[in-house]
Formats: C-alpha cells, sequence, structure tokens
C-alpha cells in the first residue's frame, strides 16, 4: 500500500489529559507487516500511545493531542479525517477480553453488519474465516449460538480478535491481549500473533518482556510518557543503546 | 459520677436510635396492616369487576381501576421515550462541561422538587387553558369546547411531566452500568456512536428502561394532586373512550371518598379497599423495580 | 528519510529501522499510488441519518429544559393579573369556562352571570383597598359576596405543618440513619432499608386516608384534643412522607464518611457510639442539613396529605391543635371550582408559584450543600 514500508508513523505525538502531559514527542515508524511492541513500567503512556493511534483517546474527556500520527501517510488528527474509516482500519483488542453478551456468530457478525453485510452465507463465510484466523474455529464451530461470555478467557480474547479481523483491518493494536490469561492460553495468542503478521501489521502494548522478545520483531521502550529507544527487539534485548533501557530489560526497575 | 453519665448515655443512644429504627418499622406495619385488615373483607372480583352503584355508596372500582391504567399507559407512552432519550443524550453525547447538559441536568433536578399541585396548576394552565383551548380555536374556531378542558390526555402528559425525572435518573444509571469496554469494542470495530447506542448501549440497558418506567408508573399511580383539575371525574357512568375524555382514578377515588361521599361513615368498606388496591399496586410495581434494580447492580459487579 | 526523522533524540532509534528500509519517498506525496476508493479511505463521511438523530436526541432532550421554563412561565404568567391593578381580563376569555356538568353546553345566561361574578370579584377587591393589602389580610373567604384573599392564614398554616412535620421526622429519621450506619446488625438493616423504601412508595393519598382514619382518632384518644384533624395530625402525617427523605439523604452522607476518619476515632480509643455521635455525625452535618431541607420542601409542598388530614379550616392561629388549611391544600380543594381567570384563580396560582419559588429555592440550596460541602470535605479539592 505504502511503498516506504511504514504503515503508522508518529510524528511528534504529543498527549496531555488536562494539565498532565502522558506523551512527549514521539516519533515512530511502524514497519508493514511485523510485530511492533511498546514495552515500559506501568504508567509510562504506552497504552496511551496505542489508544491514540487510533483515536480511541477521543472518547476521554479533556485529552488534547499535538503532532501527527500518520496512517497510510494520512495524519489522521486532521480535521477531515473519518474516525470511523480509521478505526476499521485499526483495529483493537483490549486488555480484558471484552465480548458482547451476544452469541459467537453476532459478536463477530457486528462489524460486518454496521458495514451493511446482511446476506445470511456471505456471513456466514466471515464468521468462519474470522473464527479460523483466530485458531478458534475448531473449538466453536458446533455452538455458534453460544454466548461469547460462556466461553474460557483464552477463547474469548481468542474470539475478540476474530471479531476484529472480521472488519478487515490492515492493522491490530493489542492492549496487553494476555495479560490476564495462563500460560497456555497466553502460548496461543502469541502462536496467533506469529500467523497474523503475515496478512496485518500488529502493535503490541505488553508488560511481559519475554512476550515482547518472543513476539516482535521491533520494540520501543517508553518511560514516563517519552520514548527512550526504539530498535529491532534482538537489539533492544541484547545490545541497549540507553541505560534506561538496559535497566528495564534486565528487570533492575519495572 | 461522670464515670455513669457517660456509661448511660454509651448504652442510651444505641439503643434510643434502635428504637426510631425499629418505630419506623412498626409505623409501615401498621398502614399496611390497618389497610389490609380494613379493605380485605370488601375486596372481591366483584369489587375489582363493577362500577359504583346507588350513588357511590356501593358496587366496586371497576372503572377507577381501567382509569388508572390509561393514565399511566398514555403517561408512559409520553413520558418514557423523553426519558429515555434525555438519558443517553446525558450520558452518551453530551460532555459533562457543556452548558446545554448543565441546564437539563438543572431542569431535571428542578422537576424532581417540584411540588405536585404546582405540576396540577401547570397543567392547567398550559395544557388546557393554553394548548387545549388554542386547539379548539384552530379546530372549531372555538365554537366547541372540546379539549380546553380537563380531559385524560392533558391528565396523563401532566403526569408524565412529573415521573420525567424518575425515567431519566433511573435510565441514566443503567446505561451507565454498561461497561466501558463494550462500548470502546463497538467504536474500535467502526461503528459510529448512534451504531454503538442502538446496537450495545440500549441493548445492555433494556431492563433499567424498564425499571424507570415501572418507577414512573407506581409514581404515577399514587399521586393525585396533578390531576385533581387536569382531568379526573368523581364519577361517570361510562368508561373514557377517547383521550378528550374525563377519567375515574383510584387515588382520587379514595379522596372524594373519605372527604366528599354523601355518607363517609357508609362507605368505609369500599375506602379502605381502594386503598388497599392501591397499595398492592404500587408495591407490586416497586418490588418488581427493586428487583430489577437488583439485578442490574449484581450484573455490573461480574 | 527525512520525512521519518525527528528533531531530537528519536532520530537515533529511528536510524536503525530505516537502513532496513528500502525506500525513502517523501510521505504523502500526492496522486502516486492506488485507486481513488483506497487512496481517499480517510475522507471524513457526512452521515445525515448519525446527523439527524444525534440533533433530535439534543432538540428531544433540551424539552426537559423548555418544560420547567414553560412551568415559570405559566404559574406566574396567571398569577400577574394580581400586580395589576385592573384585574378584569380581556372578554374574549369568557369562553374559558369550566364545565362541571360535562358534555352539556353552557347556557349563556350562565355565562353572563359568571361573568359577573368575576366582575363583582373585581370590584369587591379593589373596594377593600390595594390587591396588596387583601393578599396580606387575615382572613381567606374568597367565596362569599365580598371575597377576602387574605393568604395569611394559609402561610401560617403550612408553617405550623411543616413545622410539626420536621421537628417530628428529622430527628426519628437522623437517630435511624445513625442506627444503621452505626450500630445495627445486619439483619436490622436489611429490615429497615426495605420498610424506608416501602415507606418511600406509599403514594401520599394512602397515607392521608390512614391518617384521616386510623391516626386521627388515635392522636385525639392519646392526646385529649378537641378537634380529630387539626395542625398537628396533619404534621405527624406528613412525616411519614417526610422521613424516607431525610433518612436516605443522613444514610447517604454517614456512609460516604471514609472509614478511615471513623477507624482513626476508634483507634484512639473512642468508643463506638462517641465515634457516631462526635465524629461520624458532624463529619455528615452538610448532607444531613441539605436532607433537612429537602424534607422541609417535601413537606411544605405536600397537598393530599394535608388535604386530608389537617381539617382545612383557614383560622389564623398559633394553636397547633385547632385545623388548619395549608397552602397547598387551598389549591388543590379551589382550584376544581373556580371560574377560569377570575380573581381567585389568580390567586390560587399566585400561591401555586409561592410554593413553586420557595420548594424551589430550598433544592437550590440543599443541592449546593451536597454537592459542594460534602464533596469538597471528603475529597479534599
Amino acid at each position: 500500500m505504502n511503498q516506504n514500508g511504514y504503515k503508522i508513523t508518529t510524528r511528534n505525538l504529543s498527549l496531555s489529559y488536562g494539565p498532565k502531559l502522558a506523551l512527549k514527542d514521539i516519533s515512530v515508524g511502524i514497519r508493514t507487516n511485523y510485530v511492533t511492541a511498546l514495552i515500559g513500567p506501568s504508567g509510562c503512556g504506552k497504552s496511551t500511545f496505542l489508544r491514540a493511534l487510533n483515536r480511541m483517546n477521543d472518547l476521554i474527556d479533556g485529552v488534547q493531542t499535538s503532532g501527527e500520527v500518520l496512517v497510510d501517510d494520512i495524519d489522521v488528527y486532521r480535521n477531515d479525517v473519518d474516525v470511523v474509516a480509521l478505526r476499521k482500519k485499526v483495529g483493537m483488542i483490549f486488555q480484558r477480553s471484552n465480548p458482547f453478551p451476544k452469541s459467537i456468530y453476532d459478536n463477530i457478525a457486528y462489524g460486518p453488519r454496521i458495514n451493511g453485510i446482511h446476506e445470511k452465507n456471505k456471513l456466514d463465510q466471515i464468521v468462519e474465516r474470522s473464527l479460523k484466523q483466530a485458531a478458534l474455529w475448531d473449538e466453536v464451530k458446533d455452538d455458534l449460538k453460544k454466548s461469547g461470555l460462556a466461553l474460557s478467557g483464552g477463547q474469548q480474547q481468542r474470539l475478540c480478535i476474530a471479531r476484529a479481523l472480521a472488519v478487515d483491518p490492515e492493522v491490530i493494536l493489542m492492549d496487553e491481549p494476555a495479560s490476564a490469561l495462563d500460560p497456555l492460553a497466553t502460548a496461543k495468542i502469541e502462536e496467533l500473533i506469529f500467523e497474523l503478521k503475515e496478512k496485518y501489521t500488529i502493535v503490541i502494548v505488553t508488560h511481559n518482556m519475554q512476550q515482547a522478545a518472543r513476539v516482535s520483531d521491533y520494540t520501543a521502550f517508553f518511560y514516563i510518557g517519552k520514548l527512550i529507544e526504539f530498535d529491532e527487539t534482538k537489539n533492544i534485548f541484547t545490545s541497549p543503546k540507553e541505560k534506561q533501557t538496559e535497566d528495564y530489560v534486565t528487570g533492575r526497575f519495572g | 459520677m461522670r464515670k455513669l453519665g457517660r456509661k448511660l448515655l454509651g448504652l442510651s443512644i444505641p439503643l434510643f436510635s434502635g428504637l426510631c429504627a425499629f418505630f419506623i418499622v412498626l409505623i409501615v406495619l401498621i398502614v399496611m396492616g390497618e389497610t389490609i385488615i380494613g379493605g380485605w373483607s370488601t375486596l372481591s372480583w366483584e369489587f375489582l369487576s363493577t362500577g359504583p352503584k346507588e350513588g357511590m355508596t356501593e358496587g366496586g372500582i371497576y372503572p377507577a381501576i381501567i382509569g388508572t391504567f390509561l393514565l399511566v399507559v398514555i403517561m408512559s407512552i409520553a413520558g418514557v421515550p423523553i426519558g429515555t432519550i434525555t438519558a443517553i443524550y446525558l450520558s452518551e453525547y453530551a460532555s459533562q462541561k457543556s452548558i446545554l447538559a448543565r441546564m437539563i441536568r438543572f431542569a431535571v433536578n428542578t422537576l424532581a422538587g417540584v411540588p405536585a399541585i404546582v405540576f396540577g396548576l401547570f397543567g392547567l394552565g398550559f395544557f388546557i387553558q393554553f394548548v387545549g383551548t388554542g386547539m379548539d380555536k384552530v379546530l372549531s374556531g372555538g365554537a366547541e369546547l372540546k379539549w380546553g378542558q380537563p380531559n385524560i390526555l392533558w391528565a396523563s402528559l401532566t403526569m408524565a411531566l412529573l415521573t420525567l425525572p424518575v425515567v431519566i435518573v433511573s435510565v441514566e444509571e443503567a446505561i451507565k452500568a454498561v461497561p466501558r469496554e463494550l462500548r470502546e469494542a463497538s467504536l474500535a470495530l467502526g461503528a459510529t456512536k448512534w451504531e454503538t447506542i442502538r446496537k450495545v448501549v440500549l441493548p445492555n440497558s433494556i431492563t433499567g428502561i424498564l425499571t424507570g418506567g415501572i418507577l414512573a408508573v407506581s409514581r404515577g399511580a399514587g399521586e393525585v394532586a396533578p390531576i385533581l383539575f387536569t382531568g379526573a371525574a368523581y364519577f361517570l357512568p361510562h368508561l373514557p373512550s377517547a383521550l378528550s375524555d374525563q377519567f375515574m382514578e383510584l387515588g382520587y377515588h379514595i379522596y372524594i371518598m373519605t372527604t366528599q361521599s354523601p355518607d363517609v361513615e357508609a362507605t368505609r368498606g369500599i375506602q379502605y379497599a381502594t386503598t388497599l388496591v392501591l397499595l398492592v399496586l404500587t408495591f407490586a410495581l416497586n418490588f418488581s423495580a427493586m428487583f430489577l434494580r437488583y439485578k442490574i447492580r449484581t450484573r455490573t459487579a461480574r | 528519510m527525512q520525512a521519518l526523522q525527528a528533531p531530537n533524540k528519536s532520530e537515533t532509534t529511528l536510524r536503525s529501522i530505516t537502513t532496513t528500509s528500502n525506500t525513502t519517498t517523501p510521505l504523502a506525496s500526492q496522486g502516486n499510488h492506488d485507486g481513488d476508493s483506497t487512496k481517499l479511505w480517510w475522507k471524513k463521511r457526512f452521515r445525515l441519518g448519525e446527523f439527524l438523530i444525534e440533533k433530535s436526541i439534543t432538540a428531544i432532550s433540551f424539552l426537559s429544559f423548555a418544560f420547567i421554563a414553560l412551568i415559570f412561565v405559566f404559574v406566574f404568567r396567571e398569577s400577574l393579573p394580581i400586580f395589576s391593578t385592573s384585574a378584569v381580563k380581556k372578554p374574549a376569555e369568557t369562553k374559558q369556562v369550566q364545565q362541571e356538568t360535562y358534555g352539556d353546553e353552557t347556557p349563556a345566561a350562565e355565562l353572563q352571570q359568571q361573568v359577573d361574578e368575576r366582575k363583582r370579584s373585581v370590584e369587591n377587591l379593589e373596594e377593600g383597598g390595594a390587591t396588596a393589602a387583601n393578599l396580606a389580610g387575615k382572613i381567606w373567604q374568597p367565596v362569599s359576596s365580598k371575597p377576602k384573599y387574605g393568604m395569611l392564614p394559609l402561610i401560617v398554616g403550612s408553617l405550623k405543618v411543616t413545622a410539626v412535620a420536621v421537628l417530628f421526622s428529622a430527628p426519628m429519621a437522623i437517630l435511624a440513619a445513625l442506627f444503621t450506619a452505626a450500630f445495627a446488625p445486619k439483619w436490622a438493616k436489611e429490615l429497615l432499608k426495605p420498610a424506608i423504601e416501602i415507606l418511600a412508595g406509599i403514594p401520599s393519598v394512602v397515607i392521608g386516608f390512614f391518617a384521616l382514619i386510623a391516626m386521627a382518632t388515635f392522636l385525639q384518644k392519646t392526646f385529649g384534643f378537641q378537634y380529630r384533624l387539626n395542625a398537628f395530625v396533619g404534621g405527624i402525617a406528613l412525616s411519614l412522607a417526610v422521613i424516607p427523605i431525610i433518612y436516605t439523604i443522613t444514610e447517604d452522607s454517614l456512609s460516604r464518611v471514609p472509614k478511615v476518619i471513623t477507624e482513626a476515632s476508634l483507634a484512639l480509643g473512642a468508643s463506638k457510639w462517641q465515634t457516631a455521635l462526635f465524629v461520624v455525625l458532624p463529619a455528615a452535618s452538610p448532607g444531613i442539613f441539605a436532607g433537612i431541607l429537602l424534607g422541609i420542601g417535601r413537606a411544605f409542598g405536600e397537598t393530599m396529605i394535608v388535604l386530608m388530614a389537617t381539617g382545612n379550616a383557614s383560622i389564623l392561629s398559633g394553636d397547633l391543635f385547632e385545623p388548619v388549611r395549608t397552602m397547598s391544600a387551598t389549591i388543590g380543594a379551589e382550584m376544581g371550582e373556580v371560574v377560569f381567570g377570575d380573581t381567585h384563580y389568580t390567586v390560587l396560582f399566585f400561591i401555586g408559584a409561592v410554593l413553586f419559588l420557595f420548594t424551589f429555592t430550598l433544592n437550590a440550596i440543599a443541592e449546593v450543600f451536597i454537592r459542594q460541602r460534602l464533596m469538597k470535605r471528603f475529597e479534599g479539592q
């Protein structure tokens, strides 16, 4: 799509909640079809940064943003940008799995339906494809009518991923998607991320450094609202340039 | 000596406050007991299904039950949608700082505090005198007095206004109980605000809307002051068949039977039984609202 | 490359990525690749439905405010003629005569009679001096050849009944709330809270009925006063409607007193009741005060209970055991029988306007107490 290989680029992105500055001058390039991990101690702004990418922060009263977030070369904070279209393109998975209190089928069909797809067989196809992509199809194919809330935590999170995939996004933002899951379910999600990067650009926030090291190609280290270091993951973990990064990844604080 | 005083105080405060609490419970039991004992013997299927007879000294309260029912139905049709929409606006669209939202909040709080009788005056001055008379002028050139007088429509609309804050507060509470995560999930999928409200927020607050409606109905069925001169009638041989008809109503019936009946002593049984019916009706409504609310709260705490 | 360069620190961090990238095409060069449909994915669309829905929702929500404004306007408008000396209205309004006989046509003669009556009442009013003087009079006698609209007995009546109600209900409700918050065992709480909710749900006409039929007789037997229905009975009956209000707000503000304060007191060796009385109760006092104000407002505006239980005689006296007629009950009892637009009608609206203003002011003050004082105290802002 974009010739320079960057799906999302931020330039001097700053963000404040009222008087409190949460992000300071973040400039970063997120590459197409790679997994970029955002790490840092809690409260460092990594989740805020993630939510700035699809303008989810708009929902919070008193948030002010400056600088640019370019998605496919368009500054999405421009006045003439359609937030709805942006969010279709840039999907999001949340920390706490949040299926709608509807059936599995209806959860996944939600996105396509609001996009005007109502033909049964088309929806069936999308549901099946999305569930397969999210590696959930085999577990739930026999009871798609079951409530999404009846699934286990890990399944719920994969349902949410399937739901996000159903609207054909190009980027998937994940906000600590495995933080509430047991190791087995976490492993499944990580496996999934690995497969998904074939087709999607993925940005993942995690507080788990092993996870960042396992799944990501690039890693950004945030500290108190600032981007301290951004590099290929292996460099961040083996030869960080900044002292703070080193302290953090070696577990000296955080 | 001092020690003794303190000890006595230490005993008497819990005891005295406990007595007050006990007394309140006792009052509630007495009011209920008195009504049940007084009304039980008169209460019968016939009492509920027939109209007053013999100059209202005998017979039942069927027209008053129907009148009350129609009153709360028309009231709900007018009030519940407006209340729900206002609650949606306040919780979903308005930013808390906007002047309009503050104005509306102020209005809702004020509405909740206006005495019921003032609503009655407003119903008379606005609905009957202004709107009704205006309608008569437009419809028949003022020749026919149809809308410019008390009727069930004006009474219901007055009551809808009185119960509006009940609906708004209740629905808003339910909407706020819908987890933020669900809204975010919907918006992150590229749904618009209204799509999110319609498909996620409203389906999840339907019990709250129901609760608001029930509480409003319970309140509306119990209030008499607003309908004293906006539509309630002493006695009508026929059930209301049009919006421009007057109607009989349970609470109003209690009032006139106890204060303006030709023979107050002879109709004690009817008075008690009517009160019992009204009490049972409001309790049933309130309990179902309490139950629904309890369900909403436990679900939120999931 | 230049496009990606950040001015300061992140330059180094970005370089490592750009080295792996092949191209350095400047960003956002116009019209280079992709079809129009994908190129303009970001373009803001005007969603008519969304726009209309938002506007309608806003407009409908505004109705609440519009109605409050209308209540102000209409209640005051109808009472306005009082303030002008020529209380006679335009002849066109003679048509706005309430019909007591349903469906029948009002005979012209009757109409004329009503008009005359109204004129006469106005004349009488003027005869008796300025309107204001008449309103401030000591006699309320609206239906007579020489109507007197002295509001004094009604105001005193309302005050007497309200005073009894609040003096009776406030201590009881506050103590009961203190009991729930500080001393009550669990089962007592679970008994008291539903009882209060039930009490709050009892229609006022039912309380009025209970007071009229049962309580008045009981109180008369106990205290032996002369008139069965009087200000005292009305006040006690009213307190049944006021107790839930004061209780709920007091209980709410007591439970909002932070646990740390209570624990600090207990840790200093204070006993449970000392903590409750000297720490928790004072800390919640703005809320309790607000509750009392709302209770006064409710008592002052309540109609059905006083209409049924006070005896409804407009006597100006300080005796609590004599029958009284309150402002609200006067409206309730007389508005059904007045001629639209005449002086009596206007005066009743004027009373309504006074009631409205009074309760409005009380509620506003209570709101300030609840919102500002209480919040400030506990949230330290």
